[in-house]
Protein backbone atom coordinates (compact mmCIF):
# COMPACT_ATOMS: atom_id res chain seq x y z
CA UNK A 1 0.00 0.00 0.00
CA UNK A 2 1.42 3.81 -0.70
CA UNK A 3 0.97 6.28 1.33
CA UNK A 4 -0.28 10.07 0.02
CA UNK A 5 0.85 12.90 1.59
CA UNK A 6 -2.61 13.24 4.13
CA UNK A 7 -1.52 9.52 5.45
CA UNK A 8 2.21 11.24 5.91
CA UNK A 9 0.90 13.92 7.95
CA UNK A 10 -1.71 12.05 9.99
CA UNK A 11 1.09 9.69 11.19
CA UNK A 12 3.16 12.90 12.05
CA UNK A 13 0.74 14.36 13.87
CA UNK A 14 -0.03 11.11 16.02
CA UNK A 15 3.99 10.86 16.60
CA UNK A 16 3.06 13.86 18.71
CA UNK A 17 1.23 12.29 21.05
CA UNK A 18 3.91 9.64 21.98
CA UNK A 19 4.73 9.14 25.30
CA UNK A 20 2.17 11.59 26.63
CA UNK A 21 0.36 8.81 28.55
CA UNK A 22 -3.11 9.02 30.21
CA UNK A 23 -4.19 12.64 29.22
CA UNK A 24 -6.68 14.13 26.98
CA UNK A 25 -5.01 14.05 23.60
CA UNK A 26 -7.56 16.84 21.45
CA UNK A 27 -6.25 17.26 17.80
CA UNK A 28 -8.71 20.02 16.08
CA UNK A 29 -9.41 19.66 12.17
CA UNK A 30 -10.06 17.27 10.25
CA UNK A 31 -6.02 15.45 10.00
CA UNK A 32 -5.34 16.17 13.61
CA UNK A 33 -8.23 14.16 14.50
CA UNK A 34 -7.66 11.33 12.50
CA UNK A 35 -3.88 11.20 14.22
CA UNK A 36 -5.37 11.51 17.38
CA UNK A 37 -7.46 8.24 16.81
CA UNK A 38 -4.66 7.01 15.08
CA UNK A 39 -2.35 7.28 17.89
CA UNK A 40 -4.70 5.55 20.40
CA UNK A 41 -5.50 2.83 18.46
CA UNK A 42 -1.47 1.93 18.03
CA UNK A 43 1.13 3.33 20.41
CA UNK A 44 -0.50 5.54 22.53
CA UNK A 45 -3.93 3.27 24.11
CA UNK A 46 -4.07 5.37 27.15
CA UNK A 47 -5.25 8.42 25.33
CA UNK A 48 -8.95 9.51 25.80
CA UNK A 49 -10.39 11.55 23.01
CA UNK A 50 -13.58 14.02 22.46
CA UNK A 51 -16.11 13.71 19.91
CA UNK A 52 -16.01 17.46 19.25
CA UNK A 53 -19.65 17.91 21.10
CA UNK A 54 -19.67 17.15 24.97
CA UNK A 55 -18.52 13.62 25.40
CA UNK A 56 -15.10 11.24 25.87
CA UNK A 57 -15.52 8.52 23.57
CA UNK A 58 -13.60 5.42 23.21
CA UNK A 59 -14.44 4.78 19.45
CA UNK A 60 -11.80 4.82 17.10
CA UNK A 61 -13.76 6.24 14.57
CA UNK A 62 -12.62 10.17 13.90
CA UNK A 63 -16.01 11.17 12.70
CA UNK A 64 -18.88 8.84 12.86
CA UNK A 65 -19.38 5.52 15.10
CA UNK A 66 -21.84 3.61 13.10
CA UNK A 67 -21.01 1.11 15.46
CA UNK A 68 -22.65 3.26 17.95
CA UNK A 69 -20.53 5.88 20.63
CA UNK A 70 -19.14 4.19 24.10
CA UNK A 71 -19.05 7.23 25.93
CA UNK A 72 -15.98 7.26 29.01
CA UNK A 73 -16.82 10.53 30.35
CA UNK A 74 -19.40 13.47 29.96
CA UNK A 75 -17.44 16.46 29.43
CA UNK A 76 -19.47 19.26 28.49
CA UNK A 77 -17.40 22.79 28.06
CA UNK A 78 -17.40 23.84 31.44
CA UNK A 79 -15.09 20.10 32.20
CA UNK A 80 -12.93 21.32 29.29
CA UNK A 81 -11.83 24.29 31.13
CA UNK A 82 -11.35 21.70 34.60
CA UNK A 83 -9.25 19.48 32.04
CA UNK A 84 -7.14 22.17 30.39
CA UNK A 85 -6.04 24.08 33.92
CA UNK A 86 -5.12 20.91 35.06
CA UNK A 87 -2.79 20.33 32.68
CA UNK A 88 -3.46 16.68 31.37
CA UNK A 89 -4.32 17.70 27.76
CA UNK A 90 -2.39 18.11 24.38
CA UNK A 91 -3.96 20.00 21.65
CA UNK A 92 -2.86 20.20 18.27
CA UNK A 93 -4.08 23.96 17.10
CA UNK A 94 -4.15 25.24 13.18
CA UNK A 95 -1.84 28.64 13.42
CA UNK A 96 -3.27 31.55 10.42
CA UNK A 97 -0.05 32.95 11.94
CA UNK A 98 3.49 31.19 13.42
CA UNK A 99 6.78 33.33 14.57
CA UNK A 100 10.10 31.68 15.31
CA UNK A 101 9.38 31.22 18.87
CA UNK A 102 5.55 29.71 18.40
CA UNK A 103 3.30 32.57 18.73
CA UNK A 104 0.62 31.94 17.07
CA UNK A 105 -2.54 34.03 15.78
CA UNK A 106 -6.27 33.09 14.71
CA UNK A 107 -7.72 36.13 15.72
CA UNK A 108 -7.32 38.56 13.24
CA UNK A 109 -4.91 39.83 10.28
CA UNK A 110 -3.41 43.33 9.90
CA UNK A 111 -1.43 46.18 11.88
CA UNK A 112 -4.41 47.81 13.33
CA UNK A 113 -6.46 45.44 15.71
CA UNK A 114 -9.33 48.05 15.79
CA UNK A 115 -10.13 47.54 12.10
CA UNK A 116 -8.47 44.36 11.03
CA UNK A 117 -7.84 43.72 7.29
CA UNK A 118 -9.28 40.29 8.32
CA UNK A 119 -11.07 39.29 11.14
CA UNK A 120 -10.50 36.02 11.75
CA UNK A 121 -12.15 33.58 14.73
CA UNK A 122 -10.81 35.65 17.68
CA UNK A 123 -8.52 34.53 20.67
CA UNK A 124 -10.80 31.03 21.30
CA UNK A 125 -8.64 28.89 24.07
CA UNK A 126 -5.41 29.35 22.50
CA UNK A 127 -3.86 31.89 25.59
CA UNK A 128 -5.27 29.28 28.26
CA UNK A 129 -4.11 26.19 26.03
CA UNK A 130 -0.43 26.97 25.56
CA UNK A 131 0.11 28.17 29.49
CA UNK A 132 -1.67 24.98 31.16
CA UNK A 133 -0.48 22.07 28.89
CA UNK A 134 1.11 20.36 25.66
CA UNK A 135 0.60 22.29 22.76
CA UNK A 136 1.08 21.18 18.83
CA UNK A 137 0.38 23.06 15.79
CA UNK A 138 -0.94 22.20 12.74
CA UNK A 139 -0.23 23.87 9.20
CA UNK A 140 -2.17 22.54 6.09
CA UNK A 141 -0.33 25.28 3.77
CA UNK A 142 3.18 25.88 5.17
CA UNK A 143 4.22 29.58 3.69
CA UNK A 144 5.74 33.06 4.20
CA UNK A 145 2.38 34.11 4.90
CA UNK A 146 1.95 31.87 7.54
CA UNK A 147 5.61 31.27 8.59
CA UNK A 148 6.45 35.13 9.49
CA UNK A 149 9.01 37.14 11.59
CA UNK A 150 6.06 38.71 13.93
CA UNK A 151 2.46 37.58 14.05
CA UNK A 152 0.10 40.98 13.88
CA UNK A 153 -1.25 39.33 17.43
CA UNK A 154 -0.22 37.14 20.19
CA UNK A 155 -3.23 34.56 20.67
CA UNK A 156 -1.17 31.32 21.25
CA UNK A 157 2.01 32.14 23.34
CA UNK A 158 5.65 31.26 22.35
CA UNK A 159 8.64 30.39 24.48
CA UNK A 160 10.14 34.86 23.92
CA UNK A 161 6.55 35.78 24.99
CA UNK A 162 6.03 33.68 28.27
CA UNK A 163 9.67 34.26 29.55
CA UNK A 164 9.14 37.50 29.17
CA UNK A 165 5.47 37.16 31.33
CA UNK A 166 7.46 35.64 33.77
CA UNK A 167 6.44 32.27 35.68
CA UNK A 168 3.21 31.86 35.68
CA UNK A 169 3.33 31.86 31.61
CA UNK A 170 6.64 29.79 31.69
CA UNK A 171 5.87 27.06 34.55
CA UNK A 172 3.55 25.04 32.04
CA UNK A 173 4.11 25.98 29.03
CA UNK A 174 4.95 23.11 26.74
CA UNK A 175 5.13 23.67 23.02
CA UNK A 176 6.12 20.63 21.32
CA UNK A 177 5.60 20.17 17.27
CA UNK A 178 4.64 22.29 14.52
CA UNK A 179 3.66 19.44 11.58
CA UNK A 180 2.68 20.94 8.13
CA UNK A 181 2.05 19.77 4.53
CA UNK A 182 5.78 19.28 3.87
CA UNK A 183 7.30 18.93 7.12
CA UNK A 184 8.22 17.92 11.07
CA UNK A 185 9.48 21.38 13.27
CA UNK A 186 10.81 21.42 16.81
CA UNK A 187 11.40 24.13 19.40
CA UNK A 188 14.78 22.56 19.41
CA UNK A 189 16.78 25.87 17.99
CA UNK A 190 18.61 28.36 20.05
CA UNK A 191 16.57 30.25 22.67
CA UNK A 192 13.72 27.42 21.55
CA UNK A 193 13.47 28.56 18.37
CA UNK A 194 12.16 26.65 15.59
CA UNK A 195 13.54 23.81 13.97
CA UNK A 196 13.50 21.49 10.83
CA UNK A 197 13.39 18.02 12.31
CA UNK A 198 12.04 15.98 8.83
CA UNK A 199 10.43 16.69 5.55
CA UNK A 200 7.88 14.57 4.03
CA UNK A 201 8.88 11.79 1.06
CA UNK A 202 9.19 13.97 -1.79
CA UNK A 203 9.49 17.51 -0.12
CA UNK A 204 13.35 19.13 -0.05
CA UNK A 205 14.82 20.92 2.72
CA UNK A 206 14.89 23.96 0.38
CA UNK A 207 11.30 23.54 -0.68
CA UNK A 208 10.82 24.13 3.49
CA UNK A 209 13.34 26.97 3.79
CA UNK A 210 11.65 28.54 0.89
CA UNK A 211 8.35 28.23 2.63
CA UNK A 212 9.49 29.89 5.70
CA UNK A 213 9.46 33.57 6.22
CA UNK A 214 12.19 33.22 8.35
CA UNK A 215 15.32 31.53 9.42
CA UNK A 216 14.68 28.48 10.21
CA UNK A 217 17.45 26.60 12.50
CA UNK A 218 17.87 22.53 11.35
CA UNK A 219 18.34 19.54 13.24
CA UNK A 220 21.65 17.73 13.05
CA UNK A 221 20.28 15.56 10.44
CA UNK A 222 17.57 15.95 9.14
CA UNK A 223 15.49 13.18 8.42
CA UNK A 224 12.68 11.75 6.54
CA UNK A 225 9.12 11.78 7.95
CA UNK A 226 8.44 8.19 8.59
CA UNK A 227 6.23 6.30 6.38
CA UNK A 228 2.68 4.90 8.02
CA UNK A 229 3.20 1.11 7.96
CA UNK A 230 0.56 -1.33 6.53
CA UNK A 231 -1.15 -1.52 9.71
CA UNK A 232 -1.16 2.06 10.27
CA UNK A 233 -2.42 3.07 6.74
CA UNK A 234 -5.02 -0.15 7.49
CA UNK A 235 -6.48 1.40 10.50
CA UNK A 236 -6.79 4.79 8.79
CA UNK A 237 -8.45 3.55 5.76
CA UNK A 238 -11.17 1.63 6.80
CA UNK A 239 -11.46 2.42 10.64
CA UNK A 240 -10.62 6.16 11.59
CA UNK A 241 -11.37 8.08 8.13
CA UNK A 242 -13.46 5.55 5.73
CA UNK A 243 -15.11 8.66 4.09
CA UNK A 244 -11.50 10.25 3.26
CA UNK A 245 -12.23 13.57 5.07
CA UNK A 246 -8.44 13.61 5.31
CA UNK A 247 -7.87 14.21 1.41
CA UNK A 248 -10.33 16.82 1.07
CA UNK A 249 -7.88 18.76 3.69
CA UNK A 250 -5.40 17.86 1.95
CA UNK A 251 -6.15 16.79 -2.07
CA UNK A 252 -3.25 13.98 -3.15
CA UNK A 253 -1.22 16.44 -6.20
CA UNK A 254 -2.20 15.32 -9.40
CA UNK A 255 -4.94 12.99 -7.90
CA UNK B 1 -48.67 30.79 41.27
CA UNK B 2 -47.29 33.67 40.26
CA UNK B 3 -46.47 33.26 36.15
CA UNK B 4 -43.36 35.25 34.48
CA UNK B 5 -44.60 34.72 30.98
CA UNK B 6 -44.09 37.50 29.06
CA UNK B 7 -43.43 38.46 25.18
CA UNK B 8 -39.61 38.83 23.85
CA UNK B 9 -41.35 42.64 23.22
CA UNK B 10 -41.82 43.32 26.57
CA UNK B 11 -38.38 41.82 27.31
CA UNK B 12 -36.79 44.64 24.59
CA UNK B 13 -39.00 47.43 26.82
CA UNK B 14 -36.97 46.56 29.98
CA UNK B 15 -33.83 47.22 28.01
CA UNK B 16 -31.98 50.71 27.25
CA UNK B 17 -29.40 52.48 25.24
CA UNK B 18 -26.18 51.52 26.08
CA UNK B 19 -26.48 48.13 28.13
CA UNK B 20 -24.41 45.44 28.52
CA UNK B 21 -26.69 42.31 27.67
CA UNK B 22 -24.83 38.71 28.08
CA UNK B 23 -26.38 36.27 25.42
CA UNK B 24 -26.33 32.14 26.26
CA UNK B 25 -25.55 29.27 23.94
CA UNK B 26 -22.08 28.61 21.76
CA UNK B 27 -21.31 29.93 18.73
CA UNK B 28 -24.52 28.93 16.29
CA UNK B 29 -26.04 26.53 19.09
CA UNK B 30 -29.19 27.21 21.35
CA UNK B 31 -29.19 31.06 21.08
CA UNK B 32 -32.22 32.72 22.00
CA UNK B 33 -32.46 34.10 18.63
CA UNK B 34 -36.41 35.45 19.22
CA UNK B 35 -35.57 37.81 21.59
CA UNK B 36 -32.56 38.27 19.44
CA UNK B 37 -34.66 39.60 16.50
CA UNK B 38 -37.05 41.73 18.69
CA UNK B 39 -33.81 43.51 19.56
CA UNK B 40 -32.55 44.19 16.52
CA UNK B 41 -36.37 45.52 15.39
CA UNK B 42 -36.23 47.89 18.09
CA UNK B 43 -35.07 51.40 18.96
CA UNK B 44 -32.30 50.39 21.09
CA UNK B 45 -28.56 50.93 20.23
CA UNK B 46 -24.98 51.39 21.58
CA UNK B 47 -25.48 47.75 22.81
CA UNK B 48 -22.30 45.86 23.90
CA UNK B 49 -22.88 42.09 23.69
CA UNK B 50 -21.37 39.77 26.37
CA UNK B 51 -21.05 36.31 24.51
CA UNK B 52 -19.70 32.74 23.09
CA UNK B 53 -20.50 34.69 19.68
CA UNK B 54 -23.07 33.33 16.46
CA UNK B 55 -25.23 34.80 14.85
CA UNK B 56 -26.72 36.42 17.98
CA UNK B 57 -23.48 39.39 18.02
CA UNK B 58 -23.13 38.93 14.17
CA UNK B 59 -26.90 39.89 13.43
CA UNK B 60 -27.07 42.52 16.08
CA UNK B 61 -24.00 44.10 14.29
CA UNK B 62 -25.45 43.75 10.52
CA UNK B 63 -28.55 45.62 12.59
CA UNK B 64 -26.70 48.57 13.66
CA UNK B 65 -27.17 47.62 17.38
CA UNK B 66 -23.55 46.67 18.68
CA UNK B 67 -20.70 49.67 20.07
CA UNK B 68 -19.05 46.62 21.60
CA UNK B 69 -18.18 43.08 21.44
CA UNK B 70 -16.97 41.15 24.85
CA UNK B 71 -16.10 37.55 23.45
CA UNK B 72 -13.67 34.60 22.82
CA UNK B 73 -14.46 33.76 19.71
CA UNK B 74 -17.26 34.69 16.83
CA UNK B 75 -18.18 31.39 14.97
CA UNK B 76 -21.45 29.80 12.86
CA UNK B 77 -19.80 26.24 13.81
CA UNK B 78 -20.20 24.49 10.43
CA UNK B 79 -19.05 27.96 8.84
CA UNK B 80 -16.30 29.06 10.45
CA UNK B 81 -16.26 32.55 10.55
CA UNK B 82 -19.19 35.16 11.42
CA UNK B 83 -19.44 36.83 8.14
CA UNK B 84 -21.81 40.11 9.59
CA UNK B 85 -19.31 40.17 12.80
CA UNK B 86 -16.42 40.33 10.43
CA UNK B 87 -18.13 43.10 8.18
CA UNK B 88 -18.71 44.88 11.41
CA UNK B 89 -14.82 44.70 12.41
CA UNK B 90 -12.92 45.27 9.60
CA UNK B 91 -15.29 48.80 8.54
CA UNK B 92 -13.73 49.38 12.25
CA UNK B 93 -17.79 49.95 13.35
CA UNK B 94 -17.43 47.64 16.47
CA UNK B 95 -15.05 48.13 19.49
CA UNK B 96 -13.50 44.57 20.02
CA UNK B 97 -12.98 43.17 23.54
CA UNK B 98 -11.44 39.96 23.45
CA UNK B 99 -11.13 37.21 26.15
CA UNK B 100 -10.18 33.40 25.86
CA UNK B 101 -13.51 31.21 26.35
CA UNK B 102 -12.06 29.97 29.74
CA UNK B 103 -11.65 33.55 30.83
CA UNK B 104 -15.01 34.08 29.89
CA UNK B 105 -15.88 31.36 32.06
CA UNK B 106 -14.31 33.49 35.44
CA UNK B 107 -15.61 36.58 34.32
CA UNK B 108 -19.33 35.65 34.52
CA UNK B 109 -18.54 33.47 37.98
CA UNK B 110 -16.82 36.32 39.64
CA UNK B 111 -19.93 37.99 38.27
CA UNK B 112 -22.35 35.19 39.68
CA UNK B 113 -20.16 34.78 42.99
CA UNK B 114 -19.95 38.82 43.63
CA UNK B 115 -16.39 38.97 43.59
CA UNK B 116 -14.82 41.90 41.71
CA UNK B 117 -12.34 39.26 39.79
CA UNK B 118 -11.15 35.75 39.87
CA UNK B 119 -7.26 34.49 39.02
CA UNK B 120 -5.78 32.94 36.76
CA UNK B 121 -2.86 31.99 34.51
CA UNK B 122 -4.92 32.49 31.65
CA UNK B 123 -3.66 35.28 29.58
CA UNK B 124 -0.33 35.64 30.23
CA UNK B 125 2.38 36.08 27.61
CA UNK B 126 -0.68 36.95 24.75
CA UNK B 127 -1.80 40.12 23.45
CA UNK B 128 -4.83 39.33 25.50
CA UNK B 129 -2.89 42.04 28.65
CA UNK B 130 -2.81 44.75 25.22
CA UNK B 131 -5.71 44.67 23.74
CA UNK B 132 -8.06 44.40 26.60
CA UNK B 133 -8.60 47.68 28.65
CA UNK B 134 -10.70 45.72 31.48
CA UNK B 135 -7.68 42.98 32.47
CA UNK B 136 -5.34 43.79 35.07
CA UNK B 137 -2.92 41.36 36.85
CA UNK B 138 -2.84 40.45 40.56
CA UNK B 139 0.09 39.13 42.48
CA UNK B 140 -0.56 35.76 44.57
CA UNK B 141 -0.45 36.97 48.41
CA UNK B 142 1.60 33.37 49.61
CA UNK B 143 4.78 32.68 49.15
CA UNK B 144 4.73 31.77 45.58
CA UNK B 145 4.49 35.53 44.49
CA UNK B 146 3.28 34.24 41.34
CA UNK B 147 1.70 37.21 39.01
CA UNK B 148 -1.56 35.73 37.34
CA UNK B 149 -4.12 37.88 35.09
CA UNK B 150 -7.40 39.41 37.13
CA UNK B 151 -10.19 38.36 35.48
CA UNK B 152 -13.00 41.33 36.29
CA UNK B 153 -16.32 40.19 37.06
CA UNK B 154 -18.40 40.92 33.66
CA UNK B 155 -21.09 43.59 34.64
CA UNK B 156 -23.80 42.37 33.02
CA UNK B 157 -27.38 44.56 32.97
CA UNK B 158 -29.38 41.85 31.33
CA UNK B 159 -29.03 37.96 30.48
CA UNK B 160 -30.60 36.09 27.69
CA UNK B 161 -31.10 32.47 26.91
CA UNK B 162 -33.17 29.81 24.82
CA UNK B 163 -33.87 26.63 27.03
CA UNK B 164 -35.64 23.32 25.64
CA UNK B 165 -38.55 23.37 28.50
CA UNK B 166 -39.34 25.78 30.98
CA UNK B 167 -42.62 25.93 33.62
CA UNK B 168 -43.83 29.86 33.64
CA UNK B 169 -41.89 30.36 37.01
CA UNK B 170 -38.48 29.81 35.30
CA UNK B 171 -37.39 26.43 36.01
CA UNK B 172 -36.24 25.04 33.06
CA UNK B 173 -34.15 22.45 31.86
CA UNK B 174 -31.78 21.96 28.56
CA UNK B 175 -32.42 18.36 27.08
CA UNK B 176 -29.10 18.55 24.46
CA UNK B 177 -25.70 17.84 25.26
CA UNK B 178 -24.30 20.62 26.77
CA UNK B 179 -25.78 23.19 29.14
CA UNK B 180 -22.85 25.36 27.81
CA UNK B 181 -22.50 28.55 30.30
CA UNK B 182 -26.15 29.64 30.29
CA UNK B 183 -26.64 29.44 34.42
CA UNK B 184 -23.49 31.28 35.18
CA UNK B 185 -25.59 34.07 32.58
CA UNK B 186 -28.70 34.15 34.64
CA UNK B 187 -26.80 34.19 37.68
CA UNK B 188 -24.02 36.82 36.57
CA UNK B 189 -26.94 39.24 35.62
CA UNK B 190 -28.38 41.02 39.04
CA UNK B 191 -31.65 41.71 36.81
CA UNK B 192 -33.73 41.93 33.82
CA UNK B 193 -32.59 38.04 33.33
CA UNK B 194 -34.95 36.08 30.47
CA UNK B 195 -35.39 32.66 29.08
CA UNK B 196 -37.32 31.93 26.00
CA UNK B 197 -38.07 28.34 25.90
CA UNK B 198 -39.13 25.67 23.03
CA UNK B 199 -42.51 25.01 25.14
CA UNK B 200 -44.02 26.02 28.95
CA UNK B 201 -45.02 22.63 30.59
CA UNK B 202 -46.49 22.26 33.63
CA UNK B 203 -43.53 22.26 36.66
CA UNK B 204 -43.67 18.33 37.25
CA UNK B 205 -43.43 17.59 33.44
CA UNK B 206 -39.89 19.01 33.43
CA UNK B 207 -37.72 16.38 35.16
CA UNK B 208 -40.21 14.01 33.72
CA UNK B 209 -39.70 15.29 29.96
CA UNK B 210 -36.17 15.44 30.88
CA UNK B 211 -35.91 11.56 32.37
CA UNK B 212 -33.61 12.79 35.07
CA UNK B 213 -33.46 15.87 37.79
CA UNK B 214 -29.75 16.35 36.70
CA UNK B 215 -30.61 18.37 33.70
CA UNK B 216 -33.28 20.81 35.43
CA UNK B 217 -30.34 23.40 35.58
CA UNK B 218 -31.63 26.97 35.70
CA UNK B 219 -34.16 27.61 38.92
CA UNK B 220 -36.39 30.33 39.04
CA UNK B 221 -34.73 32.54 41.56
CA UNK B 222 -32.15 32.97 38.60
CA UNK B 223 -35.05 34.10 36.32
CA UNK B 224 -37.15 37.41 36.22
CA UNK B 225 -39.14 36.75 32.61
CA UNK B 226 -40.00 33.62 30.74
CA UNK B 227 -40.83 33.66 26.59
CA UNK B 228 -42.72 31.10 25.24
CA UNK B 229 -40.84 30.72 21.36
CA UNK B 230 -41.05 27.41 19.47
CA UNK B 231 -38.13 27.62 17.20
CA UNK B 232 -36.67 30.48 19.61
CA UNK B 233 -33.10 29.40 18.65
CA UNK B 234 -34.28 30.13 14.62
CA UNK B 235 -31.77 28.75 13.06
CA UNK B 236 -28.96 27.37 15.18
CA UNK B 237 -29.35 24.12 16.81
CA UNK B 238 -31.67 23.17 19.65
CA UNK B 239 -31.70 19.75 20.01
CA UNK B 240 -33.06 17.46 20.58
CA UNK B 241 -35.85 19.52 19.31
CA UNK B 242 -34.35 20.78 16.37
CA UNK B 243 -31.09 20.06 14.66
CA UNK B 244 -29.20 23.42 12.86
CA UNK B 245 -31.06 24.91 9.57
CA UNK B 246 -28.11 24.98 7.96
CA UNK B 247 -29.82 26.26 4.43
CA UNK B 248 -31.45 29.11 6.67
CA UNK B 249 -27.67 29.81 8.22
CA UNK B 250 -26.15 29.66 4.54
CA UNK B 251 -28.84 32.23 3.71
CA UNK B 252 -27.68 34.51 6.54
CA UNK B 253 -23.99 34.59 5.89
CA UNK B 254 -24.52 34.87 2.35
CA UNK B 255 -26.52 38.25 3.23
CA UNK B 256 -22.99 39.34 4.58
CA UNK B 257 -22.10 39.85 0.80
CA UNK B 258 -24.11 43.86 0.27
CA UNK B 259 -26.09 45.92 1.78
CA UNK B 260 -29.24 44.64 0.09
CA UNK B 261 -28.56 41.28 0.48
CA UNK B 262 -28.77 42.19 4.12
CA UNK B 263 -31.83 44.16 3.46
CA UNK B 264 -33.52 41.42 1.71
CA UNK B 265 -33.21 38.98 4.44
CA UNK B 266 -33.82 41.32 7.27
CA UNK B 267 -37.34 41.81 5.25
CA UNK B 268 -37.90 38.29 4.86
CA UNK B 269 -36.62 36.87 8.41
CA UNK B 270 -36.07 39.39 11.15
CA UNK B 271 -38.75 42.04 10.36
CA UNK B 272 -41.18 39.82 10.92
CA UNK B 273 -42.29 38.91 14.70
CA UNK B 274 -41.70 35.67 15.96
Amino acid sequence: MSATRADVCVVALAECFRGDGEIVANPIGTIPMIAGRLARATFAPLLMATDGEAALIANDGAFAWPEGRVVEYYNPYRSMFDVVWSGRRHVVMGATQIDPYGNQNFAAIGADYARPKTQLIGFRGAPGNTVNHATSYWVANHSPRVFVEKVDVVTGVGWDRAAAAGAGALEFLDLRRVVTNLAVLDFGGPDHRLRLVSVHPGVTVDDVVAATGFELARAGMIDQTRLPSDEELRLIREVIDPGDQRHVELPEEGA
Amino acid sequence: MSSKLMSPEAVVATLEEGMTIGIGGWGSRRKPMSIVRAIARSSLRDLTVVSFAGPDLGLLCAAGKVRRAVYPFASLDSIALEPHFRAARQSGAVEDVPFDEGMFLLGLQAAAWRVPFLPTRVGLGSDLMKLNPLLSTVRSPFTDGTELVAVPAFELDAAICHLNRADERGNASFLGPDLYFDDLFLRAAPTRRFISAERIVPTAALAEEAGTELRLRIARIMVDGVVESPGGAWFTSCVPDYERDEELQKQYAAAARSPEDWAEFYRKHVEVPS
